[in-house]
């Protein structure tokens, strides 16, 4: 098997400054990012159980293991 | 050991009927079984269970079974459905556990083996729902999540195979405070506080709330963090299962990965006495509990030396462990698994302590609070909306079109790791590398023959013998393709497997 070469670990601190800040660039815009999750939504709405409270009402189990 | 050693999940799906919630689960889920098995072309008890291993005074009831069923007169219909039991011929056990149908993978050596056949169960119960959904009928649905918010729980377990020699305490010392805050990255989330959620509000995990003991035998009341149940299904005096019943079950291929990755390789480092350092959590039980509730990540446990640390920061305290005792051992020489698995547990932790919400491609949580938050700031919605709660059932429906994680999936949202294509072949091949591979291909070449099944044994009913022949499999790394292959290959029929093996167990000695 191939073999990979394992950086040492670094000790975290809970300093925030050890912790690169996240690129800019790579940061959609707002609206984009709205957009996009408003894409999530509406998909999700379209298989969406339509009686929500009927659906969790119904869902009913015994314990198990 | 790196972070490959025998390991398994088994799942009990949530089981209802649309619109009938008084509907026998038992009889469902033997439905369940049935319906797959016979797809297939199995009886679901036709290679029965061998319960000599698991319950010594039951042994006649595994033999009687068996006996029984090799008369193929016999109907279902006479037969308990609530016993619906199925070995597959991918060395899996599909079955009915109490009130629910349960999909036991065989056993794999890495993470990623563990994903295939995990998915592959779930493949499973999506045919079983296909099976089910007869026209006129309300079908049944199956979730793999692990409670219905209403006080009840059903397992997501995973199995570990460690060495006997390692002294249990060890184990539970240096396990409950990495399980108190594993959930951080492998938790799926679940809207509702409490185990019947009395209070409104969204935490990482499934399970917690359901736990309230540090150590115990149960595994349906009084859960505890670790449990105790010793049946190896192998040689007890060299090996140990552990068994794991504080997780969930993950949808996310990078979750799962994480979940049984870190996990192999603590147990690895526990093994080899290489724990450093006194992470002992201060009430383990209430720290599980405090960190499920916060989201924020902001949420601080007491550590016995006296430190306070999050979630996050105690998952660093092993991750760092873990990397210097893999240098120490292996001097930065790791296999790709072992390598894989470090790399993800780094970017994960990074990701978790900058924003949580940036690990929304890999976290099953996050993936699942991300969608939720954008209901509730779209929509105006209280953590109390039912409508939030039937996304969170929704969520784990193992229908591809109406699974709101599938559909997630399927558009690109989360990140897989491994294959459909591997998935599919999973679904009816066992791994190569451990004695579910014996297992599954004697299922699969001789289904008449083999009268039962367990996880360390196959019984054959040939015609040649009068009386059951039993092949115990108490190695779990043998009985692997490497090592039976070519014996199966040539074997024309089960008589002949049996009389080959009987030789070489005589050359060996």
């Amino acid at each position: 098997m191939a073999t990979q070469e394992q950086k040492n670990p670094q000790r975290r601190d809970a300093d925030p400054d050890d912790v690169p800040a996240p690129a800019p660039a790579a940061t959609p815009a707002k609206q984009e990012l709205d957009d996009d999750i408003d894409s999530v939504l509406d998909e999700i709405d379209g298989v969406l159980e339509s009686n929500s409270e009927e659906f969790v009402r119904g869902f009913v189990q015994k314990g198990g293991e | 050991m790196t972070v490959r050693r025998i390991m398994g999940i088994e799942t009990e799906y949530g089981i209802s009927v649309p619109g009938d919630p008084m509907a026998n689960p038992m009889v469902l889920s033997g439905k369940v079984v049935t319906a797959y098995a016979s797809q297939v072309g199995m009886r679901a008890a036709r290679a029965g269970w061998d319960y000599e291993d698991e319950a010594p005074l039951r042994d006649a009831r595994g033999f009687d079974l068996a006996r029984g069923l090799a008369d193929p007169s016999q109907l279902t219909d006479k037969e308990d459905p609530t016993l619906a039991n199925v070995v597959l011929t991918n060395g899996a056990r599909l079955y009915v556990d109490h009130a629910h149908p349960e999909y036991s993978s065989p056993e794999v050596t890495s993470p990623r083996d563990a994903i295939a056949w995990d998915r592959a169960g779930e493949a499973i119960m999506r045919e079983a729902v296909r099976l089910l959904a007869r026209p006129g009928t309300a079908g049944v649905n199956l979730y793999k999540n692990n409670t219905d918010g209403k006080g009840s729980s059903y397992g997501t377990h995973e199995n570990y195979l460690m060495s006997r020699a390692t002294p249990f305490a060890e184990i539970v010392r240096h396990l409950i405070p990495f399980f108190v805050a594993r959930q951080v990255m492998c938790g799926s989330g679940r809207v509702g506080i409490g185990a019947e959620s009395t209070r409104p509000g969204f935490q990482l995990a499934q399970r917690s709330d359901f736990f309230e003991v540090e150590v115990g035998l149960e595994t349906t009341l009084k859960r505890p963090l670790i449990n105790t149940r010793d049946e190896p299904h192998a040689i007890a005096d060299r090996y140990r299962r552990l068994h794991v019943i504080l997780g969930d079950a993950n949808h996310s291929d990078v979750t799962n990965l994480l979940k049984l990755g870190t996990t192999s390789l603590v147990l690895g480092m526990i093994e080899d006495g290489a724990v450093g350092r006194n992470l002992t959590v201060d009430k383990p039980v209430e720290a599980l509990h405090r960190i499920s509730h916060d989201p924020t990540l902001r949420t601080t446990v007491q550590v016995s030396s006296g430190r306070t640390l999050t979630g996050i920061q105690l998952l660093w305290e092993y991750y760092e462990l873990v990397g210097t005792w893999l240098q120490q051992k292996y001097a930065g020489e790791l296999d790709e698994d072992t390598a894989e698995v470090m790399t993800r547990w780094e970017q994960v932790l990074t990701k978790l302590e900058r924003d949580p919400m940036e690990a929304d491609r890999e976290v099953d949580w996050v993936t699942k609070l991300k969608t939720l938050e954008g209901f509730r700031a779209r929509d105006g919605l209280d953590w109390s909306d039912p409508r939030l709660r039937a996304i969170d059932i929704q969520w784990s429906d193992v229908r591809e079109d109406k699974g709101l994680f599938n559909r997630l999936l399927a558009a690109g949202r989360v990140e897989r790791l491994v294959d459909e294509a591997l998935v599919k072949d999973a679904v009816n091949t066992p791994p190569r590398d451990t004695r579910a591979y014996f297992r599954g291909t004697c299922l699969a070449r001789f289904p008449r023959e083999v009268a039962a099944a367990s996880w360390d044994s196959v019984i054959f009913d040939v015609e040649s013998q009068p009386s059951l022949q039993r092949v115990p499999m108490l190695e779990p790394e043998r009985g692997t393709e490497a090592h039976v292959g070519e014996l199966l290959d040539r074997a024309a029929s089960a008589d002949e497997l049996l009389r080959m093996l009987a030789d070489g167990a005589a050359t060996r000695g």
